[in-house]
């Protein structure tokens, strides 16, 4: 039976650590955007990410009581201790790819944060109520390229296609509860994942629809992430992400 | 606290400005939310702003040179900073400055259907916006399309 302490600490450092793995991701995107607009847009969502990133980390870290802050936890647990959802870590792939994997996300994230407004926990209820305010944009924002791309040109229509359909087999892991869900929801400080799925859904739907285009085929969705079973994408971006951390511990500014 | 010594320390940070909108303080702004007899009290305006850490040495630095070492400075996250908390003087410093301030209200209520914007330099609501996402995260990127220039809107939030 897990302590519902360490529930609580490992629910925080995968909130955290959702956030961070893809603020990162948006990160290497900085000089590189189609133009100028986008390059501050995905820029500051990856900013917004970090932010709560922090927040949520530096709560677990005091959860755990070992003197853990923030960017210990960021920069000096490896790839298998990480507990972020795999949707997060894929590579950026093309800006349609990317596009695809905020939308799916956001999209969700900002169910997920507005329900944890209602958490009992005040910590918790804090964050998430600060966060969903800048999820809300992230998710407009997505959304509105995702209809650009699929009724755009035929170029564009077939890249955000093919970027959905890469994302698609993470999403199921979005709703999967596991004991640390359910141990925290039960309590009253979490948010049962499954329930927001036929919201999810109905979003989701209608911004394709609004794009014309399909939803993916159904396919069996991947896992394990939550648990430290990741892609090798998520090593590789860890060790760009940590290598001053790694070389020069306790290095600042 | 007596409200004399409270209204001294507001008169201190009144003259802080915020690092990356020098032209507003961070009373102005809302950042500030009250003094107690141990501390001052603050609240992020956005989860990741660079400029969090910077606000707070600077609020440290000004107390400690008007003598009031012994103030700690208190991080509230809740209720969450919103733009709603800007004042209006905040509001006429920043219109001053060039930056549409944001329209009174809760950020989220008035998303999918923004309120209008006045173009700070000239007053026209014939505006557009060409990024969400602008120089810092609480502003929006927009043009005049009377007068032509680009300006800042500050975001509701």
């Amino acid at each position: 039976m897990m302590s519902s302490g360490h529930a609580l600490r490992d629910y925080a450092m995968r909130l955290g650590d959702d956030a961070l793995v893809l603020g990162q991701r948006l990160s290497e995107w900085c000089g590189h955007a189609p133009m100028l607009e986008l390059d501050l847009a995905l820029a500051n969502i990856g900013l917004d990410l970090l932010g709560q990133a922090q927040h949520f980390l530096a709560y677990a870290g005091a959860l755990e009581g070992k003197g853990r802050d923030a960017d210990a936890l960021a920069f000096h647990r490896d790839v298998m201790d990480f507990k972020n959802c795999l949707l997060v870590e894929q590579p950026n792939g093309d800006f349609a790819q990317t596009m695809a994997r905020q939308f799916l996300f956001s999209t969700w994230h900002e169910l997920y944060l507005d329900a944890l407004t209602g958490s009992n926990d005040a910590t918790l209820a804090a964050v998430a109520a600060k966060g969903v305010k800048e999820t809300t944009y992230h998710a407009k924002l997505s959304s509105e390229w995702i209809v650009r791309l699929g009724d755009g040109t035929e170029e564009s229509r077939a890249r955000v296609i093919h970027g959905l359909d890469w994302m698609w087999r993470f999403v199921d892991e979005l709703f999967h509860d596991d004991l640390v869900d359910e141990s925290v929801t039960v309590s009253g400080a979490g948010v049962a994942r499954a329930a927001l799925r036929p919201a999810w859904d109905a979003r989701v739907d209608a911004v394709l629809a609004d794009a014309g285009l399909e939803r993916p085929a159904p396919r069996r969705g991947i896992i394990g992430g939550r648990v430290g079973r990741h892609s090798e994408h998520l090593g590789h971006m860890l060790s760009e992400m940590q290598f001053l951390q790694r070389a020069y511990p306790g290095a600042t500014w | 606290m007596s409200a004399l010594l409270s209204s001294r320390v507001l008169d201190v940070l009144g003259d802080v400005p915020d690092p990356e909108i020098p032209a507003v303080s961070v009373v102005d702004l809302g950042i500030v939310r009250r003094v107690d007899d141990e501390a001052v009290h603050i609240t992020p305006t956005y989860t990741g702003c660079p400029a969090t850490i910077a606000i707070e040495r600077m609020i440290r630095k000004a107390l400690d040179d008007a003598g009031m070492r012994d103030l700690d400075i208190v991080i509230d996250l809740s209720p969450p900073w919103t733009t709603d908390w800007i004042s209006d003087e905040g509001r006429e410093k920043l219109r001053a400055y060039g930056i549409a301030p944001p329209p009174r209200g809760d950020g989220r209520g008035t998303l999918k259907a923004e309120a209008a914007v006045e173009c700070p330099r000239c007053g026209s609501t014939e505006v557009e916006e060409i990024s969400r996402f602008g120089s810092t995260p609480c502003k929006a990127l927009m043009r005049c399309l009377s007068c032509a220039e680009p300006f800042d809107r500050f975001k509701c939030h």
